[in-house]
């Protein structure tokens, strides 16, 4: 028994036990810290006479925001405005991350550029964009720029169709006829069927080695297909152009300057962090590799696309996911602009309208985690795919 | 053991945390030696900083009116400034003692953002600012229009009333600041700004041509302004009310800042009880005697606080109007100082 004792110490000695206990205790404290913030907020906030709880997102907001995505007038809820803000976050988040990240890869790229000039420019695009803070750049567009536009009735006008002024820019609108179910329909087939081409093209190749012109045959399917059946259904789509009625034009679609302002700072800013990104990437892979293809008599293209991009990617992805995350934090800078995003109309306008601080402001914490949340997931998807993969 | 003494400091803490709440604003503003008070980020006649750091206007003079009747300087006030956003929150988590920021009373602020308001320093109304240029002659022609606005007002409400009664459509352009909303005006962005009145005529002094801006002659909701304090602490709350109240009395009853020495001694019963040389209106209020006589010799009473920052004396030139005496055609009227 007593030699026993002296190889199995007691439980409390035991490092696995041990371990677990710490993570209890740990998760107790913290758990603890938190029932003691919120119990303390809750009888604070009772003591002080303010009202809490979720209800006030049933009531009339009474007041009117600059832009929806979806119907609202001042006659909607309090709920109503934090779908719209929200909404307007979305779509300023997707602009940015779409064009920061064109403008990043031809910037990266542009780096290993054969020709001097373009070489210089990506340097310095991404010196002085990357250096100067973003608050700056966005009162830069705003009020440097777009509020020096002339007024509506001196509007620069392109073909009486395009119109861009102090108040915004004004775009015709794509009105849909009889029949243009037919060419939505054709557009959808056409992409479809890019995927079918490109599925079978890759399968002949493994077993035949042939080559197919897969690219230009996809632009056929997407781009020609529906430029097709829209003559054959007798042009079934018509443009609304706008009009100048009033104090400004009304008609088509309107972007505001606080959207154009934000979008373009954030592409701006992003797309030069992410350009750096691209350059390490490219620079992550050895110079043998393309060598080596070249003398297998691969082309530069080739090179490019099937030695660079897949392994640099490994290096550019993770990179990607934390720039598109501070983008989407970033955007909140609206406020500073007025453009409503959900910072701008929940956290500012209906917080004030109804002082329901915290709910308000955990509401807009939330959104925001899920979002990064969902960027992080999606990403790292991406990333295992374009893992490097032993096989 | 070292456990026990973890979770008897997490418990005592938040002991602590609680009491807090409960503690007396007015000991507080007495321990710490002045009054933090939240004011406007600039707003010409009514919370505006000079050169030299110095603040003063209407809303100011409130804030300098409490201190010299708690603190007996009117000097000894912390100038916190504030967006229209950022006001409640402030007041709210005790970062200043009073609100004193042309903050409408509304039914709503009064009652769920457990605040309470401590009178009405100026009667104002939501007016609209238009550029010249535009041939604009009344609001009701403003169909199809955008209004350059600060966020988190009563005047954004105001306004989406305004144009839903007359069946008009606008579109609203939102800024932090009253400064952003001007320049908004300027470059064109909005078609007219639409705020309190009072500030309408300071943000037309801003312009850089401010005869390139009419006021139109409609004002469309009632904006009583005053200050503002957290509820649940009446003693302060008496002190802020009848700090506003001491001021008008004091023009009511004659009493200036050059006068009040005099009156003091040699006054008719109702001066000397506002003096505090009769009667011991102080002591209910938890102060000294001379209050209001600090308040008066400091600051000044409503006249001479009014004419200097907003009325004749001042750029603004703006009327007394409803801001005058009951007796003289206005509204101001102070509950009886007795």
């Amino acid at each position: 028994m007593a030699t026993k004792n002296l190889s199995e110490p007691v439980f409390y000695n035991n490092p696995g036990i041990r371990a677990v206990i710490y993570q209890i205790l740990l998760v107790l404290g913290l758990g603890y810290f938190f029932y003691l913030i919120i119990s303390n907020t809750i009888t604070n906030m009772e003591a002080r006479g303010i009202k809490s709880g979720f209800e006030f997102l049933g009531s009339t907001a009474g007041f009117d925001i600059l832009m929806s995505l979806i119907p609202y007038d001042a006659t909607h809820t309090y709920g109503k405005t934090f779908v719209v803000g929200l909404l307007n976050t979305i779509l300023v988040s997707i602009i940015g991350i779409i064009f920061a990240t064109i403008v990043g890869f031809i910037i990266g790229v542009a780096h290993f550029s054969h020709n001097w000039l373009i070489r210089k420019l990506a340097v310095i695009y991404i010196e002085i964009f990357r250096n100067i803070p973003l608050l700056l750049q966005i009162f830069f567009w705003y009020f440097a720029v777009l509020s020096t536009l002339p007024g509506a009735r001196q509007s620069l006008s392109l073909g009486e169709a395009v119109f861009l002024n102090v108040r915004g820019l004004y775009l015709p609108n794509l009105v849909r006829e009889d029949g243009s179910a037919v060419v939505i329909a054709a557009f959808i087939i056409g992409i479809l069927a890019s995927f079918i081409v490109k599925h079978w093209a890759r399968k002949r190749q493994e077993k035949t080695g042939q080559q197919f012109p897969v690219f230009y045959t996809n632009i056929v399917l997407i781009i020609g297909l529906p430029v097709v059946t829209f003559f054959a259904m007798g042009m079934p789509f018509g443009l609304e152009y706008p009009v100048l009625r009033g104090f400004n034009y009304s008609g088509g679609i309107t972007v505001i300057p606080e959207l154009m302002a934000l979008a373009l700072s954030l592409t701006i800013y992003t797309g030069a962090f992410i350009g750096e990104a691209v350059r390490a990437g490219v620079q992550s892979v050895p110079h043998g590799q393309t060598e080596a293809a070249r003398s297998i008599g691969m082309k530069e293209k080739q090179i490019m696309k099937l030695i660079i991009v897949p392994q640099a990617m490994r290096v550019i992805a993770p990179i990607l996911n934390s720039e598109y995350q501070s983008l989407v934090k970033n955007s909140t800078l609206a406020t500073a602009i007025g453009y409503p995003d959900l910072f701008t109309v929940f956290v500012g306008t209906t917080l004030n309208q109804t002082g329901q601080a915290i709910e308000i402001v955990f509401m807009t914490m939330a959104v925001y985690f899920v979002f990064n949340m969902i960027i992080s997931v999606v990403m790292n998807l991406f990333n295992k795919k374009v893992a490097l993969v032993s096989k | 053991m070292k456990l026990k003494f973890v979770f008897s400091v997490l418990f005592f803490s938040s002991v602590a945390f609680n009491s807090s709440v409960q503690a007396g604003t007015l000991d507080d503003v007495k321990t710490k030696g002045h009054v933090n008070c939240g004011v406007s980020t600039g707003l010409a006649g009514f919370s505006q900083k000079d050169e030299k750091g110095n603040w003063s206007g209407l809303d100011v003079d409130v804030c300098r009116g409490v201190a010299a009747a708690v603190l007996g300087d009117a000097s000894k006030v912390k100038y916190k400034p504030l967006t229209a956003k950022e006001r409640f929150t402030a007041l709210q988590s005790g970062e200043i003692d009073l609100l004193s920021r042309n903050t409408t009373w509304t039914h709503t602020r009064d009652t769920s953002l457990g605040l309470n308001f401590a009178g009405t320093i100026y009667y104002d109304g939501t007016g609209f600012m238009v550029r010249k240029n535009l041939g604009v002659k009344s609001a009701k022609e403003l169909d199809g229009a955008a209004a350059c606005i600060q966020a988190g007002t009563s005047t954004e409400l105001a306004i989406a009333d305004y144009f839903r009664q007359n069946n008009m459509k606008f579109t609203v352009v939102t800024f932090d600041t009253s400064d952003q909303t001007r320049q908004g005006l300027e470059s064109g962005r909005c078609d007219f700004l639409t705020s309190d009145q009072s500030q309408l005529y300071a943000l037309r002094i801003g312009l850089k041509d401010p005869s390139s801006a009419i006021v139109l002659p409609e004002v469309i909701s009632k904006e009583p302004l005053g200050p503002v304090v957290r509820q649940g602490d009446d003693e302060w709350f008496n002190i802020v009310k009848w700090v506003v109240n001491a001021s008008i009395e004091g023009e009511y009853q004659g009493v200036t800042s050059k006068n009040a020495d005099d009156l003091r001694k040699n006054g008719n019963p109702g001066q000397k009880r506002l003096l505090g040389s009769e009667g011991d209106l102080g002591k209910k209020l938890g102060l000294s005697a001379d209050w209001a006589y600090n308040v008066i010799t400091q600051v000044g009473n409503y006249a001479e606080s009014f004419e200097k920052n907003v009325g004749m004396d001042s750029p603004l030139k703006i009327s007394r109007g409803l801001n005058a005496q009951w007796t003289d055609g206005g509204i101001l009227y102070s509950p009886a100082m007795r």
